[in-house]
């Protein structure tokens, strides 16, 4: 589904990441894991267009195209989802309203009328039970004064809404406890099927015990130094990371 | 990659067109240029006035003479030359006994191109139109189904001449002659705006609405607005204004005076889109704009207003709580954008007991333009436990902006609650991104963050017109043309 190949990457003159290969296909959960300022994030962000971050070598592929000239909001057109690991705030505007803009972008991206309101209410019902969340939640001002389970969760319900082909999830763990991040966890299994894919970045191994990965990658001054099966998670969290710079 | 910066998006903002401006080529009928004694009595003679009229127009003329044009306010612009402006324009087509179907069709098609469908909200959305064409109030629908209710709403030189005593008696006793600068001109030569009365004990069934247009180049547009809601009634009043673009400023000077008797409540809502300018700061509207409301015991005045056009603005909706448990309220949205001026705000003057306030002010500032809130709230020694809510709340886009904010507080009663809140954000590139993530281009996530911004107030105004005003604000912000 999505082919990272050599990418080169990096901020003004300072590289980020060397040269990263990665291939990814549908069905799969891939875990991207690696010390701090491993260039995890600056992945993430890469895959997803963001502009702050130079691509100076290398391509990716979504479906056999490269999506690399593509704007940030045509390639979550082409379902390229990613959960932030700092969600913002906008105020004024509800979880409800944002996500409905959002799909209805995405529809409009695809020659597709608005989602009618009724629809869209079911679907809200729908994704909402799912992720056993609370439906006022959903008329607050987006993430603003949200507990930081809260806006992972919001993350997780977003990309219910919008049924991405590829989710990044980037440090979806951080700053949960373990029962939200049970749900979190859960919430992404319950979307997990055959046509699309997951790739969890990560610093510790106990979101995998949740969500657990078909293949595991370390990555390292940004490149992937060693991919494995689940089991090397284990092996990291026993062994920390040094062994292998 | 396609980079969509800051840059490129200020250039976007910078390089959109102003949409409303196209020009009718409709016949008009304009004075001369110059300002004299002669052509204020020309005006209340092609207005077919009474001497009554004749003179109070004559005596604003003397003082206006007298006086100086204010420049406190923070706003710069090269003063316009009042002897360089004609003061009456009049589509020729138009005549006041002629309905609807008898208007210019170039007038209507006018009126089709600003997404105003006459016919439509007669039918529809019940909604009384008073349309004002340059200087003439063109066309006045519903006014048999006011009618029935006793509520006279027509255009004010018909009021001058079939209700008199309503106007002798209620004309400039809210925004007097000597008033300001602005006040005294309009009062001299003010040649049309609404009248609107409401009956005692009567809700009025429908959303009054009045369209100022400037047509004409070289001319000014001095309109003037009186609605008295007497004991007990309502009414909800809406106001909207275009002007074409031209390389020229053009004046606009109104005076709007409320009158709110006992128990009474008005609600005076106000999308303005004048023409701002372009996007080297030439032309646009200078709109100086004198607007005040007097509520008597138990009655209310709210303003809400929508503030994107106009080169430059100097405008302050007030309240004169004279009377004991009275609530003003101001809601305002002003965006100023290029080289645009806005010093707006408020005055809310707390005379009688238990009176109550409320100021919710919106500022979005993007381009080069400078964006001031100022208020004043007063609360007079008689005015025990008055209370006061203020919150004025600024939002920049780039770093060439800017906002200001001006609030002054007099207090002469020790009982009184007075609340000031101010904040002031930027919209941030993390959260574009974050919309971009999600689908959503940048423009549109700015109109998305702006109304979330504005929410407040935008939910203070009718329903169609919170829909419009959503656009406008899309349209001054986002370069997006049409």
């Amino acid at each position: 589904m999505i082919q990272i190949k050599n990418i080169h990457a990096g901020i003004e003159d300072k590289s980020i990441l060397n040269g990263i290969n990665l291939d990814v296909k549908a069905g799969e959960v891939h875990a991207i894991m690696g010390p701090n300022g491993s260039g995890k994030s600056t992945l993430s962000s890469v895959i997803a267009g963001n502009e702050t971050y130079e691509v100076s070598e290398g391509d990716i592929l979504l479906d056999n195209e490269s999506i690399l000239e593509l704007s940030p909001d045509e390639r979550a057109h082409k379902g390229v989802f990613m959960s932030f690991q700092y969600p913002v705030e906008i105020p004024g505007v509800s979880t409800t309203n944002f996500v409905k803009t959002a799909i209805n972008e995405k529809r409009k991206a695809q020659g597709l009328e608005d989602l009618p309101a009724k629809d869209m209410l079911k679907l809200i019902r729908e994704k909402s039970e799912l992720l056993e969340m609370d439906r006022k939640f959903l008329s607050r001002s987006l993430n603003e004064g949200f507990s930081g389970g809260e806006k992972k969760r919001n993350e997780i319900f977003q990309m219910a809404m919008l049924e991405p082909k590829l989710a990044i999830l980037d440090e979806t763990d951080s700053g949960l406890d373990i029962d939200a991040l049970k749900i979190v966890a859960n919430g992404v299994n319950k979307l997990r099927n055959k046509d699309n894919a997951v790739i969890v970045i990560t610093h510790y191994q106990r979101l995998l015990d949740y969500i657990v990965p078909d293949f595991v990658h370390v990555l390292h001054n940004g490149k992937i130094v060693k991919s494995g099966g689940k089991e090397l998670a284990l092996e990291l969290e026993a062994k920390g990371y040094d062994w292998l710079k | 990659m396609s980079k969509y910066t800051e840059d490129d998006l200020k250039k976007e903002l910078e390089t959109q067109e102003y949409e409303y401006g196209f020009y009718t080529d409709i016949e008009s009928d304009t004075f001369p240029k110059g300002l004299n004694e002669d052509i204020v009595r020309a005006i209340s003679k092609k207005k077919n006035e009474p001497e009554w009229m004749t003179e109070w127009r004559l005596d604003a003329f003397r003082i206006w003479e007298s006086m100086e044009e204010p420049e406190w306010a923070n706003v710069n612009y090269k003063k316009p030359n009042f002897q360089d402006i004609a003061y009456y324009s009049a589509p020729k087509a138009a005549d006041p006994n002629k309905t609807l179907d008898d208007v210019d069709p170039e007038l209507l098609e006018t009126f089709k191109k600003l997404g105003i469908s006459i016919d439509e909200q007669k039918r529809l959305s019940g909604v009384a139109v008073d349309i004002v064409v340059d200087s003439v109030s063109v066309a006045t629908t519903f006014k048999e189904t006011l009618a029935e209710k006793g509520i006279l709403f027509m255009p004010i030189s018909e009021a001058i001449q079939e209700h008199p005593e309503l106007v002798k008696k209620y004309m400039g006793t809210v925004v007097p002659k000597t008033d300001n600068f602005y006040a005294a001109l309009n009062s001299a030569v003010f040649t049309d705006g609404s009248f609107c009365y409401i009956p005692k004990g009567v809700k009025c069934p429908m959303e009054l609405s009045t369209y100022f247009r400037i047509n004409e180049g070289g001319t000014g547009q001095f309109e003037r607005t009186l609605v008295i809601a007497d004991e007990s009634s309502y009414v909800s009043y809406l106001e909207g204004c275009t002007a074409p673009s031209r390389d020229e400023n053009q004046l606009h000077a109104a005076v709007v005076e409320l009158i709110a008797l006992d128990d009474a409540e008005i609600k005076y809502s106000t999308v303005q889109n004048w023409f701002p300018g372009d996007k080297d700061g030439k032309g646009g509207v200078f709109n100086f704009v004198t607007k005040r409301g007097i509520c008597h015991t138990n009655s209310k005045i709210s303003w809400t207003q929508v503030e994107t056009g106009s080169a430059v603005t100097w405008k302050y909706p007030s309240c004169v709580l004279k009377g004991n448990n009275s609530v003003g309220e101001f809601y305002s949205i002003a965006v100023t954008n290029n080289y645009q001026q806005a010093d707006t705000g408020t005055k809310m003057i707390h005379l009688g007991k238990n009176t109550k306030s409320t100021i919710i002010s919106k500022g979005i500032s993007a381009g080069k333009s400078q964006n001031s809130y100022r208020g004043l709230v007063q609360i007079g020694s008689r005015a025990e436990n008055a209370r006061n809510f203020s919150q004025c709340d600024s939002l920049l886009m780039g770093n060439k902006c800017g906002a200001h904010t001006f609030p002054y507080i007099e207090s002469k009663n020790k009982s009184a609650k007075i609340e000031h809140e101010a904040t002031t954000s930027k919209i941030g590139e993390d959260q574009l991104f974050y919309c971009n993530q999600r689908g959503i281009d940048t423009e549109k996530a700015i109109a998305l963050i702006v109304n979330g911004f504005s929410k407040e107030v935008l939910n203070k105004l009718p329903m169609e017109f919170a829909v419009e005003a959503q656009k406008l604000l899309e349209i001054s912000l986002e370069g997006s043309v049409g």
